[in-house]
């Protein structure tokens, strides 16, 4: 990936993950999303990686957002979109959020090495990325994660039906 | 290729099998007594410390070194079968006072968050300690939550899932950055890696470091990140809070420690110092939020602050008594911490919760035995001499001294001093003050009372002979290595 693509791409990308949080309307933001989710993919693709970058347009910008879209539009939020901008707030969290990210650059600015990206691209293995090579990292070396992911998945639900369900017995 | 052990599982894998037992035990037992699934609770995590305890000095590794089972895990593995097994205790008489529909559903989730704190505990990779943390995560969404007729309850578990998950999305990006630095997610060869790194590498490990600390310092609710801890504490159920209080804040250090003094040992330049202002403002505001409340749940949400803010001071120490001296301060932590929130489970009683510091008025006088056990939490929490608070912070602060953070130490004793005055405000209201209205107490309650018996006892007796367990401490933080 040369600069010429990952300077569009990922100013692009800024772009409209700001119109996610900038957006007042939720329907917009969640447009505004899905498009973050496909330059993503788009980068993916640039970075080798075509099995992610399906995934990424498959299960988040297909499955997740159009959960995001449904629940919106059940919700039928459109009624009581907060008119007015808490000022206060605002100034504030977006000091707090520009001394964080001068806090994260700092040592980028300061350190010789420049900025990441620049001159770490190089040629990768005929088998990076592809469906067998992640499928058999993910069984031999991450079989443990993988298991525990059920686990996981598990109280998730668990914890989804006592949430929920209507009449607890 | 596959390098499968079972023994680096066994506390993860029995603490599971437990969670497993009391949900299809749930679907046997008909009718509202649901007392027999907290016991297979309780059996289960008793079997999970044995064969936690008997792993001691082996430091069995598996899974491709992702997974340890270290003296460090064996020792945070006993503390958390003793944070959950208290908070099954006083769940068991919580649960009838609230009259808990979903009982069965309770304990197989409490049971499920210490499994993925053993997890947190043995891990010796990036993705391995973020599942189990995953794990422990969700179950307390949920727990916190899981009192439905209370609105509050809900709220909690609202605003402890979406701040919760904002949090986890630094983590990941830190566990991202040091991924990118690395190419590994090994925390051993993270270490290795961290020696030796220059340039653009060293400013990816820097920057992973500082949103990593960023996700930990949500997880212990250290300031500034701690805004959630008051709200979530007072609304989840008194049980959870106390299990939220204890357990899940000593898995947050476990990781937090192991990743920090440890595996980023190399950048201590860099972060003891970030650290050593956390410690600071996390004392002062937790401390002096804590002195105008009304609740004492809120209380003792921000004295639970203040009290990360001491760990801290340890941590700043960056050296092996440090570490030692934080892993003693949570298991005293663990034991005051839980006493104390038994005691307000023991103050309320059915329909009424009895939560505001009011409604302690002259308890002491009607129950003594109650309001002795309270003294020894409070006292103990103020860390006066002769309990387990004292001989821990004492750890904390001589560690601090050591490293050259004399005026560290000289702000955390500065900050017990302001806490003896909302520690010892309940007290005076408990022994002082005339009787406004009569509370359960521990009559017809024999799990709380066993829990109250065996908190007060371990304060006490760390308070006295400190140095069998801080020798464990100390031992187990060798184990990193």
């Amino acid at each position: 990936m040369t600069l010429l693509t990952f300077l569009p791409l990922s100013a692009l990308i800024v772009i409209f993950a700001l119109g996610v949080i900038l957006n007042r309307h939720p329907i917009r933001s969640a447009l505004c999303l899905a498009v973050t989710l496909f330059l993503l993919a788009v980068m993916f693709v640039f970075l080798d990686a075509h099995l992610v970058a399906a995934l990424q347009i498959i299960v988040y910008a297909g499955a997740i957002l159009v959960l995001f879209l449904f629940v919106i539009m059940l919700l039928n939020l459109e009624a009581d979109i907060p008119q007015r901008r808490r000022r206060n707030l605002t100034i504030a969290a977006t000091a707090a959020g520009l001394v964080f990210a001068g806090v994260a650059l700092r040592p980028f600015l300061g350190s010789d090495a420049g900025l990441p990206g620049v001159g770490m691209s190089g040629p990768v293995p005929d088998t990076f990325g592809t469906a067998a090579a992640i499928g058999q990292r993910l069984f031999t070396h991450f079989v443990l994660p993988f298991e525990v992911t059920s686990v996981l998945l598990l109280v998730a639900v668990l914890g989804a039906v006592v949430l929920a369900k209507k009449k607890i017995g | 290729m596959i390098d499968v052990s079972w023994t680096v599982l066994l506390p993860t894998l029995l603490a599971t099998g437990t969670a497993f037992a009391v949900l299809l035990a749930d679907l046997a037992i008909t009718g509202p007594e649901r007392d027999g699934l907290g016991w297979i609770g309780i059996v289960g995590l008793l079997a999970t410390a044995v064969a936690t305890a008997n792993a001691w000095g082996t430091n069995a590794t598996g899974f491709a070194g992702t997974v340890v089972l270290d003296d460090y895990a064996v020792y945070f593995g006993l503390l958390f079968c003793l944070a959950t097994i208290l908070t099954l205790l006083i769940s068991i008489d919580y649960i009838g006072t609230i009259s808990l529909k979903a009982g069965g559903e309770y304990y197989a989730i409490t049971l499920f968050a210490a499994a993925g704190m053993f997890l947190m505990a043995s891990s010796n990779d990036l993705i391995v300690f973020f599942l189990g943390l995953e794990t422990m995560s969700i179950a307390a969404y949920v727990l916190a939550g899981i009192w439905r007729p209370d609105l509050r309850s809900s709220e909690a578990a609202m605003k402890y899932f979406l701040l919760g998950a904002f949090a986890t999305g630094f983590l990941l990006f830190g566990i991202a950055l040091l991924y990118g630095a690395f190419e590994t997610t090994t925390l051993g060869d993270i270490a290795v890696g961290v020696g030796s790194s220059a340039g653009l590498q060293r400013t990816l490990a820097l920057g992973g470091m500082a949103l990593l600390l960023v996700g930990f310092g949500f997880k212990v609710a250290a300031v500034p990140f701690h805004a959630w801890a008051p709200d979530v504490y007072e609304g989840a159920p008194t049980a959870v809070t106390a299990f939220m209080a204890a357990g899940v804040k000593a898995a947050g250090f476990a990781v937090f420690v192991r990743i920090f003094m440890h595996t980023l040992a190399a950048l201590s330049v860099d972060w003891s110092s970030v650290l050593a202002v956390l410690a600071v403002l996390t004392m002062t505001i937790g401390n002096l939020s804590a002195l105008r409340q009304s609740n004492i749940k809120r209380m003792l949400a921000y004295s639970s602050v203040s009290h990360a803010g001491y760990l801290l001071v340890g941590m700043v120490a960056a050296d092996a008594a440090g570490g030692a001296a934080v892993l003693y301060y949570l298991l005293a932590y663990v034991l005051m911490n839980t006493g104390a929130f038994a005691v307000v489970v023991a103050i309320g009683k059915r329909g009424e919760p009895n939560e505001l510091l009011d409604d302690y008025d002259g308890v002491g006088l009607e129950h003594p035995a109650l309001g002795l056990c309270m003294t020894v939490f409070m006292l103990s929490l103020a860390g006066i001499p002769a309990f387990a608070g004292f001989t821990g912070k004492f750890y904390l602060f001589s560690a601090a001294v050591q490293s050259g953070y004399a005026w560290l130490a000289v702000v955390g004793v500065l900050n017990s001093v302001v806490s003896m005055y909302y520690y010892g405000g309940v007290l005076m209201r408990m022994f002082m003050a005339d009787p406004t209205k009569s509370v359960q107490g521990t009559a017809h309650r024999p799990y709380l009372t066993a829990t109250l018996a065996v908190t007060a006892a371990g304060t006490v007796m760390l308070g006295i002979l400190p140095s069998w367990a801080y020798e464990l401490a100390a031992d187990a933080f060798a184990s990193l290595g």
